[in-house]
């Protein structure tokens, strides 16, 4: 059994049909990446499966379990944890507060401790913010802060919508090892990146998503060979 | 020791207090400034010659001499506009979204407590309150006024705004005056159905009514006696004590830490498993029991209440919490005071002033007027949007 599955989802705008029929599986221990150009449902499948759109046919099973009626905050329950696309911060309240939040769900104090302990343990460089506001923080940092706040929550499966948005290229390379020494570490990811290139060296499966269908889909070593998607997505 | 330095839950209950010292003194120097300039500048005018032949003192000395009274019936009224101010604030925060039923929830604490105290009036218990069973009665009435306005604010949330979400904002702001006038009707409906008129008197009981003397002075036209009546007292202990309360909710506790998420980022606040519309809801209950809360109040401090009163103590903490800052929970602390005062001095001062071409009564001209200028000149009010709640 897949930790994550897709089932023939329909998700729609108002009248646009912004998915039609998507498929995918993400197993345990799995880097999965989703490319394609904008507009082609990338983060249209993210809120689908998190639960802030809801697909108006199709399946989503996690862990066995049926989740694709489910409100966003029942869906993190399940173990699932999106980091969205422009980082959603809180930018009034502090790094702690923030990371904090990430943790809203666990009640027990000395938990919360480790979990920050591991989040400053990646990412030093937020400890040394930690009383500073969300929303004064670099872009970098940024998302340095919204990727550790997804960690909070301990998830099963991590889904990050653009990681690598708007960073100097320095800092996109240190988001992808994050990303890299995470899944060493035993989280789940699904990965959703215009940087198809990045994106497929760090995966090791891969779908390709054109207008809300998904058009390939292969190990992250064949898309990279594949003929269609060298063209199309990493310009060679 | 530094503020910082100390745990939150101790420092989220020295700060806002500390916060409400700053802001009541600061406004009242400013204006008690103000005044006293004003006087200097009017001496030997018109107004000062008037004053002399009718009254035999000199503009300066009269404006000195009531200035301490003038400044505590501005701070009461200050802390009854901040409490009201809250609920505005808080939903604005939430929501982006001007509750304008609000002032009927406050209206319906009002009804509730004194509904309550009346009952206790009927039952014979009211007569023989010893001082301190009178105390416990009242906290009782105001304990009363929050639940039901508390409720008030939750229903109407849930039946008349939240399926208006998503709508353009200017639907759910019709639907708010809408459930104002439905609330005023419905108060004098159920008023009149019982006794066959609508308005009610806070019964006498207690000590509420006496006057404690704080001190005098002596100026060359006798002996200044200032004092403040103990209901001035109850009103400023009961606010102090559910802004403080109030204050902690938000910036100590995990559901308050929701609360400010979910004002900043509602989706991403979903994301982390925040209930967001128990959180809404949560919001609403808080402002509207603060608001029940502050109707209580008002009730004990001006005795008549009928289902209109409402109106403009609302409209007034309206102001207030623009004046602060709409969003901003500290702005709303120093609107309220602010406007409290500002209504106070031009209460006092405006007569004597003006010769008596304006009265009293065109104290409720400044307040608007406040709210205009603001909203021409500084949209964002005194400490604006963008301070944090925290900061």
């Amino acid at each position: 059994m897949s930790l994550l599955e897709l089932e023939d989802i329909h998700t729609y705008y108002g009248a646009i049909h912004a998915l039609k029929g998507v498929s995918l599986r993400v197993e345990q221990g799995e880097i999965v990446t989703l490319i394609g150009a904008n507009g082609a449902g990338k983060t249209t499948t993210l809120k689908s499966i998190s639960g802030l759109l809801r697909c108006r046919k199709g399946r989503i099973l996690f862990d066995g379990k049926n989740i694709s009626s489910m409100p966003a905050h029942l869906v993190h329950r399940e173990g699932i944890d999106l980091v969205p696309e422009g980082r959603g911060i809180f930018p009034r309240l502090t790094v702690l507060e923030n990371l904090e939040m990430g943790a809203y769900l666990v009640r027990d104090h000395a938990d919360i401790k480790k979990r920050l302990e591991y989040a400053f343990g990646l990412f030093p460089r937020l400890r040394e913010r930690i009383d500073q506001k969300g929303g004064t923080l670099s872009g970098g940092e940024q998302q340095m802060l919204a990727t550790a706040r997804g960690l909070m929550s301990d998830p099963k499966i991590l889904l990050m919508d653009e990681p690598s948005m708007g960073l100097a290229p320095v800092l996109v390379d240190q988001i992808f090892d994050i990303i890299k020494e995470l899944n060493a570490r035993g989280t789940t990811i699904l990965l959703i990146e215009q940087n198809a290139l990045m994106a497929l060296s760090v995966a090791h499966r891969g779908y390709v998503l054109q207008t809300g269908n998904i058009v390939l889909s292969d190990t992250a070593e064949n898309l990279r060979q594949d003929e269609m998607v060298r063209k199309a997505y990493l310009g060679v | 020791m530094r503020i910082a330095q100390l745990p939150v839950s101790v420092r989220e209950i020295v700060k806002p207090i500390g916060r409400m010292v700053v802001f009541v003194v600061g406004a009242g120097a400013v204006f008690s400034a103000f005044m006293v300039l004003l006087a200097l500048v009017f001496k030997g005018s018109a107004a000062d010659r008037l004053l002399l032949e009718s009254m035999d003192v000199g503009i300066l000395p009269y404006t000195v001499s009531i200035l301490p009274q003038v400044l505590i019936d501005g701070v009461t009224l200050g802390f009854v506009y901040a409490a009201i101010a809250l609920g505005y604030t808080m939903v604005y925060g939430v929501l982006e979204f001007i509750n304008f039923a609000h002032s009927e929830i406050f209206a319906i604490g009002a009804f509730a407590g004194v509904e309550f105290l009346l009952f206790m009036e009927r039952l014979g218990i009211l007569a023989g309150a010893g001082p301190l069973f009178a105390y416990m009665l009242l906290m009782m009435a105001v304990l009363a006024g929050m639940m039901a306005s508390g409720a008030t604010a939750v229903i109407v949330e849930r039946t008349a705004y939240r399926p208006l979400r998503g709508a353009p904002r200017i639907v759910p702001l019709i639907s708010a005056i809408g459930v104002s006038f439905v609330l005023q009707d419905l108060i004098r409906l159920v008023e009149s159905l019982t006794s066959g008129q609508f308005h009610r008197i806070f019964p006498t009981f207690g000590n509420f009514d006496d006057r404690v003397s704080l001190f005098a002075f002596e100026m060359k036209m006798g002996t200044v006696y200032v004092d403040i009546q103990v209901k001035s007292i109850v009103v400023i202990v009961a606010a102090v004590l559910m802004l403080a309360g109030l204050n902690y909710i938000v910036n100590a506790t995990r559901v308050g830490k929701a609360i400010r998420a979910v004002a900043q980022d509602r989706s991403s606040a979903s994301l982390m498993g925040v209930y967001v519309n128990g959180i809404i809801s949560f919001t609403f209950l808080l402002g509207g029991a603060l608001g029940g809360a502050a109707g209580v109040l008002y009730a004990l401090k001006f005795t008549r209440i009928d289902p209109f009163i409402g109106f403009f103590p609302g409209m007034k903490a309206f102001t207030a919490a623009v004046l602060g800052g709409i969003g901003n929970l500290t702005g709303a602390l120093l609107g309220g005071i602010v406007l409290g005062m500002l209504e106070s001095f031009a209460g006092a001062y405006l007569t004597t002033f003006t010769m008596g071409a304006m009265g009293a009564e065109y104290k409720d001209i400044i307040a608007f007027a406040i709210l205009i200028l603001i909203l021409i000149f500084r949209p964002s009010g005194l400490l604006g949007e963008q301070v944090s709640q925290k900061a």
